[in-house]
């Protein structure tokens, strides 16, 4: 059993779009809604499976020596096998996938276009996302990569608002750029690696150190490194590679904006962690200077830009940039000499990840939610909105006192985002903070702004929207329906647990990454 | 000049003048005449050689213009049915008036 | 579980618990839910008070309870929480959990009828699980976690009238205000954390390591002025005092408990919490900036016609007295005068309350949604209508103004009398200090009893509106009475005399002197000092004193709080004499312009504006313009302009033009790829082939014969060619 829950994690989605497209022919001609239900038992199946794994989950057990861990050849001529396995570092990532993917299908409950492509092509994705958490075999990783991209493009494509198009290819071609630049560094790595060509992480964890050689005068390291980064970077998103975001979660369904942030931008970071960390730790000392520069910058970039925004989902769009630019600068802390900030700043990272992924989802849910009854998402019309005469005013106004329960979660979302302690955000940020600055001090002190910055966008477009006097035009606003509070409730469950009570999710990744910080001590 | 090369000397000259009717004359006919003279001379091939370079236990060559006797007699047959037919729907037996197939 | 560690955790639950309950539940009671959250806070209050007894016997080093438990660890990073009681936390409760307890008491009339009654007082008990947060936080970690939660709790409570978009962006202005002052706090803590060898977030760790170890004097000073900065956003020092008039938006009693009594002593509590490890540079600045604030604050409270304002800034002078004892290391002073601020200006603002609220129900009455209930301009001779509301009024009046008798003379005396000690040691510009100090003093003492003045006494201004005025209900009376009875000096010093410093009270004694264990005293100098101290009765005494002290203790260095303490002392009653004298002046102005209106203010005001110092006082030193032309109008153009230059300028321009760069090489390699490879070259072929045949076509002519005889003369010439061969 414990060897089959890896694969079933990944493969039950997949099943459950073949089932989609099975029922398509017969119960779907009658019943459109037969598609949601399957969707929504597959995840559900998905979210047991993950809770099983999480309490049968060993932290201090490593890939090697855990039982879930399975490592079969697949294409052996090219040394290509199926091995995938879970530890400290892929764990909260693999919970945070089928927390998310199970809830979105709620969100998505309402959709009338095309359901059966939908939800099958979310399938997929879901199906992608699972893979490159889970898989251990570099060749494997870049196949679940792939794998994401395409649904990505169709669900922005073809069920986005009115920029799809536009956004949809942007999207896929940048990533894909990102992703040719991966291919480069995993091949690279594949026909340097000195004992036998491999893709298994865990040989190249011992052998890519050794790799001697160098191309155009470079190192090859740094070159494979360099490669890795821009593949990663692309994802995160770090600056400048961070423009495809907003567009991206602007036009997409909520559903997909609440996975894209919740789930996908969490690829970039973990990929880092996972395969440039371990593999190349020389560079990584080399680069976390430049890492955690782009990390501040991240913050302060998406955050001063997140002020300007009128539009509510992109300015949540941007504060997903700057939170991310956390990560970062957690993960550059990786090189301090103090062992407390090294940890504090890699585990803090790692839970940004997950608690970004909590609060963000909420976020994005809640500003669909809004959108879905009153059709716009301005905080205040721009100044080139159509009607001129509407310009500069505020759109909305004093919803507190119509939607008091919308607003309480909007009270929650939003104050967890900006950081309050008490809720999972704060210790996340605080650690990678404490972190950075045990490594980089000054760009700490910089980065400490993103404290007021974020505050800032947060609670002028709360006040603008939710305070004040109340706003005729939306009498007929309803409060939140059950279905929406359904799923909500997890979501401010969990920021309210790891707020009040952070150790458990620590306990699962702190062996993983101090197991990193060790392989990378060495080179500092 | 022996026996042997006067006739193969005879059949060239027959040949020779078959393919020049085939070639030269107009009338589908006279064609006719010419593929008939070509036969008959390869004919005179067979049966000069066999008279000359084998013994009577092998009378392969005069065997074999027997065929061809046979063969062209049939052949002739078919061959005027063609020019019949010709003469039905083009109303002469010139062949530089059934030239369909020009290029 | 120790049975202390329960009833120290209750401190936190039961409030904890009101507001689960008040925000799920509270509805369901409707008026009477005022009841469940008063029972809590009653039982806090009864558990402060089991602490609080102890006090009287406990010495200030002792501790009383210290708890910790491992919170967030991952090996090597450890963030602990605990639980650390001593004397000072516990009379620091009492405060809190009786400030509490009585606004809850007074809020129940004064917020009766209110449609979000339950949120109302769910918010107060966030408030005090919070506050409580913060006076038993045993680490610096853990008071900055609480810290954040009170500024939420004040976020929530200044905008509960949500409505008014002034009191939503009031909320919204305290909580950023509030951050900017949290990024220092947080840049402090981490600097701290991480210095010397060992790490800890604990103050009794940070401490050690401070007294034990060599730190770079530069770095402590650093860290101990951005952990100063913390205070300086939570207390409404300058320049981050903005937030505090703004809040006035908020309810009265919120007003009250947050923004006079408690909240806003959390920084100076926490300052006094990392006394011991504050350089001499950092308390310099410290007690620079207490002064300014005090004087800055006091001299736009003159001007102020709404009464809550001047209320507001009288609450920020105040606090900068607090910051500026401490500046001068008066570690005592510091909290003697947030207890006693605490009890008289929580008093204050709820008779400003109650005086509202008469005059809010009188404007009802009369159908007038115009005239603003708050605006002492429009009061007058209310002494007869609302005598208990005077008489607390006045008593805390007296106290704030520091006449003897009453509580506030004796902290602020003490106050003084440190910054006296602290030029006498220092000399040179640190005069400033006591100046600051002592015409704050002045101007205090007169606008506060221009307040009194205008409201209660003179003849009323709108004699419609003073017709309807009434007391108000015992539910907001008792808490003045009670308050204004704790304002005597009394309960303090436990002494009649009223000259008296208290130093021989239990309040002194239970808080002593404090410690640091980074300022050195070299004793040579010390003694030099009090040579030179200007002392009128009891020098002999204090040389003494001063010498037995000296020839017991080491060589060079001398403890730091106790030359302070000294030097108090001796300067004691220097000091009394001027505060009574500045008092006296103060009031006696005050007297003769508003109560006998013997001089016209505005003539005055006509003097000040010769240097247009009565309307800059009047616009609050135009700070908040400038703080809207310098820092925000530029702050949000540039965010403007850098979202304008990331989407339309970096990724519509530039990465775009990525995309549109590779779609016009696209569209110029689909034109050579068809125009002219397909078109011209792979159908280049198809035309040769088509050209060919129509030329060789002619060959065929049709006739049969020929193609014999071509057929024949090839046969021959392959012939003879391969012969040749």
């Amino acid at each position: 059993m414990d060897s089959w829950i890896l694969s079933l994690l990944i493969f039950i989605p997949v099943i459950g779009s073949v089932a989609m497209l099975m029922a398509s022919n017969s119960i779907g001609k009658e019943n459109k809604n037969i598609y949601k239900i399957i969707a929504l038992i597959a995840t559900g199946l998905q979210l047991i499976l993950a809770a099983i794994l999480y309490i049968n989950f060993d932290p201090s057990l490593g890939i090697e020596e855990s039982p879930f861990t399975v490592q079969v050849d697949w294409i052996s001529s090219f040394n290509i096998q199926y091995f995938i396995g879970v530890d400290g570092l892929s764990m909260p990532m693999v919970l945070l996938t089928a927390l998310l993917s199970f809830l979105c299908i709620g969100i998505s409950w309402n959709i009338k276009k095309a359901p059966l492509g939908y939800f099958a092509l979310f399938l997929l994705l879901d199906a992608g996302m699972m893979g490159v958490f889970l898989s251990m075999d570099f060749f494997l990783f870049y196949v679940f990569w792939e794998v994401m991209l395409l649904p990505m493009y169709f669900l922005i494509g073809m069920w986005g608002g009115p920029q799809r198009h536009y956004a949809a290819i942007k999207f896929f071609l940048y990533t894909l750029f990102g992703s040719v630049f991966m291919l480069l560094g995993m091949l690279a790595l594949y026909y340097y690696a000195p004992d036998g060509n491999t893709f298994n992480l865990i040989e190249l964890i011992k052998q890519a150190p050794r790799i001697e050689a160098s191309l155009w005068g470079y190192d090859m390291k740094f070159l494979i490194w360099i490669s890795l980064f821009i593949g990663f970077a692309i994802k995160v998103p770090v600056f400048p590679f961070h423009t495809w975001l907003p567009l991206a979660h602007v036009e997409a369904p909520t559903a997909i904006s609440v996975i894209l942030a919740g789930v996908l931008l969490k690829m970039g970071t973990y990929g880092m962690l996972r395969i440039s960390y371990p593999l190349l730790p020389g560079e990584v000392v080399n680069f976390s200077f430049i890492l955690a520069l782009l990390g501040v910058i991240n913050i302060l970039w998406g955050a001063i830009n997140a002020i300007a925004q009128t539009d509510m989902k992109k300015m949540v769009a941007y504060s997903s940039v700057s939170h991310m630019g956390y990560v970062l600068l957690g993960m550059a802390a990786v090189v301090s000499t103090e062992s407390a900030g090294a940890e504090a700043g890699l585990n803090g990272a790692v839970m940004q990840m997950f608690n970004h992924g909590t609060i963000t989802a909420m976020l994005f849910m809640l500003v669909g939610v809004l959108y879905d009854q009153a059709h716009h998402r301005w905080i205040v019309y721009p100044d080139d909105y159509e009607k001129p005469e509407l310009a500069g005013k505020l759109a909305f106004g004093g919803l507190a006192s119509k939607v008091p329960v919308f607003n309480g979660f909007i009270v929650l979302a939003f104050f967890a985002g900006l950081g309050l302690p008490a809720l999972s955000g704060f210790i996340s940020e605080a650690l990678c903070f404490i972190g950075g600055f045990s490594a980089f001090r000054v760009l700490t002190i910089i980065g400490t702004l993103g404290i007021l910055l974020n505050a800032i966008y947060f609670l002028r477009a709360y006040q603008r929207v939710f305070l004040g006097p109340f706003n005729e035009d939306y009498k007929d606003l309803k409060d939140m329906s059950n279905r929406d509070l359904a799923i909500i409730l997890p979501l401010a469950f969990l920021t309210l647990l790891f707020g009040v009570y952070p150790q458990p999710l620590m306990n699962i990744i702190s062996n993983s990454l101090n197991k990193i910080i060790i392989i990378v001590q060495p080179y500092i | 000049m022996n026996n042997l090369q006067i006739y193969l000397l005879l059949s060239s000259l027959l040949f020779s003048l078959g393919i020049y009717a085939v070639i030269s004359r107009k009338n589908a006919v006279a064609i006719l005449m010419g593929i008939e003279l070509m036969l008959n001379s390869a004919n005179i091939n067979f049966i000069a050689f066999n008279r000359f370079t084998s013994n009577l236990n092998n009378l392969d060559g005069h065997l074999f213009s027997m065929f061809v006797i046979v063969l062209a007699a049939a052949e002739a047959a078919v061959a005027l049915a063609i020019i019949i037919n010709l003469f039905k729907n083009l109303g002469t037996v010139n062949v530089d008036e059934a030239a369909e197939l020009k290029g | 579980m120790e049975f202390n560690l329960i009833i120290a955790l209750s401190f936190l639950f039961i409030p904890i618990s009101l507001f689960v309950y008040q925000l799920f539940f509270g509805h369901i009671l409707k008026h009477n839910t005022w009841y469940v959250s008063i029972i809590g806070i009653g039982i806090n209050l009864s558990l402060a008070l089991s602490f609080f007894y102890r006090v009287f016997h406990n010495s200030p080093d002792d501790h009383m309870l210290h708890y910790r438990a491992n919170w967030l660890t991952t090996g090597n990073f450890n963030m602990d929480l605990g639980i650390f009681i001593d004397n000072m936390s516990a009379i620091m409760l009492v405060v809190v959990s009786l400030v509490s307890f009585l606004v809850h008491l007074y809020s129940s009339e004064y917020m009766k009828g209110d449609s979000r009654f339950s949120r109302y007082y769910a918010f107060l008990g966030l408030f005090t699980f919070s506050m409580n947060g913060i006076v038993l936080a045993d680490s610096i970690a853990m008071i900055y976690i609480f810290w954040e939660l009170v500024g939420l709790s004040s976020f929530l409570l200044i905008g509960f009238w949500f409505e008014k978009t002034s009191a939503a962006m009031a909320s919204k202005k305290a909580f950023l205000v509030n951050r900017v002052g949290d990024i220092g706090m947080f840049i402090g803590i981490m600097m701290i954390y991480f210095v010397g060898e060992t790490h800890s977030f604990n103050l009794s760790d940070i401490i050690e390591k401070v007294k034990t170890s060599e730190i770079d004097s530069t770095y402590l000073t650093t860290a101990g002025i951005l952990l100063f900065l913390g205070a300086v956003g939570k207390s409404a020092q300058l320049p981050l005092h903005i937030w505090l008039p703004d809040a006035m938006e908020g309810p009265t009693p919120v007003s009250a408990l947050i923004h006079a009594a408690t909240m806003v002593a959390a920084g100076v509590y926490m300052t006094l919490r990392i006394f011991p490890i504050l350089t001499g540079d950092a308390l310099t600045y410290i007690a620079f900036t207490g002064a300014a604030t005090a004087i800055f604050a006091a001299s736009i409270a003159i001007t102020q016609t709404d009464i809550k304002k001047v209320l507001a800034y009288s609450t920020v002078s105040q606090l900068g007295y607090m910051v500026l004892a401490i500046g001068v290391g008066s570690y005592l002073a510091a909290f003697f005068h947030l207890v006693t601020h605490a009890m008289f200006k929580a008093c204050l603002f709820l008779a400003s309350g109650s005086v509202i609220h008469s005059m809010h129900n009188s404007l009802h009455k009369l159908n007038d949604h115009e005239t603003d209930a708050q605006d002492m301009m429009n009061m007058g001779g209310m002494k007869n209508k609302m005598p208990i509301t005077y008489f607390a009024m006045l008593i805390t009046t007296l106290a704030i103004s520091g006449v003897p008798f009453f509580s506030g003379f004796v902290s602020k005396d003490a106050i003084l009398a440190g910054t006296l000690s602290h030029y006498f040691d220092h000399g040179g510009i640190t005069i400033l200090l006591p100046i600051a100090g002592f015409v704050s003093a002045l101007i205090t003492a007169f606008y506060m009893f221009r307040l009194i003045f205008l409201t209660f006494h003179g003849k009323p201004k709108n004699k419609e509106i003073h017709k309807h005025l009434h007391e108000s209900p015992a539910a907001m009376t008792f808490p003045l009475i009670l308050l204004s009875l704790f304002s005597f000096a009394i309960f303090f010093t436990g002494t009649i005399n009223p000259l008296s410093d208290g130093s021989k009270g239990w309040f002194s004694k239970a808080i002593g002197n404090g410690h640091n264990y980074v300022i050195k005293v070299d004793s040579h100098k010390a003694d030099a000092k009090h040579d030179e101290s200007y002392d009128l009765v009891h020098s002999n005494e204090i040389h003494s004193k001063a010498n037995s002290n000296h020839n017991s203790s080491s060589d060079n260095l001398y403890n730091f709080t106790e030359h302070v303490a000294h030097g108090t002392h001796a300067a004691h009653y220097t000091a009394m004499y001027l505060s009574l004298l500045v008092a006296a002046l103060g009031i006696l102005l005050s007297v003769i312009i508003y109560y006998y209106n013997k001089i016209n203010p505005n003539s005055f005001i006509k003097v000040f504006n010769v240097l247009k110092l009565y309307d800059l006082s009047k616009n609050k030193f135009y700070i908040d313009e400038l703080y809207n032309n310098v820092i925000y109008k530029p702050f949000m153009f540039w965010s403007k302009v850098s979202s304008k230059i990331d989407w339309d300028y970096y990724d519509q321009k530039f990465i775009d033009s990525i995309g549109k760069i590779t779609l016009s090489i696209s569209n110029k390699s689909t034109k050579v790829d068809y125009d002219w490879l397909d078109q011209k070259v792979v159908d280049g072929f198809g035309k040769i082939t088509h050209f060919m045949s129509l030329k060789l076509k002619k060959m065929q002519g049709g006739v049969i014969q020929s193609y014999i005889l071509g057929g024949l003369i090839a046969l021959i010439v392959i012939t003879l060619i391969v012969k040749q061969i």
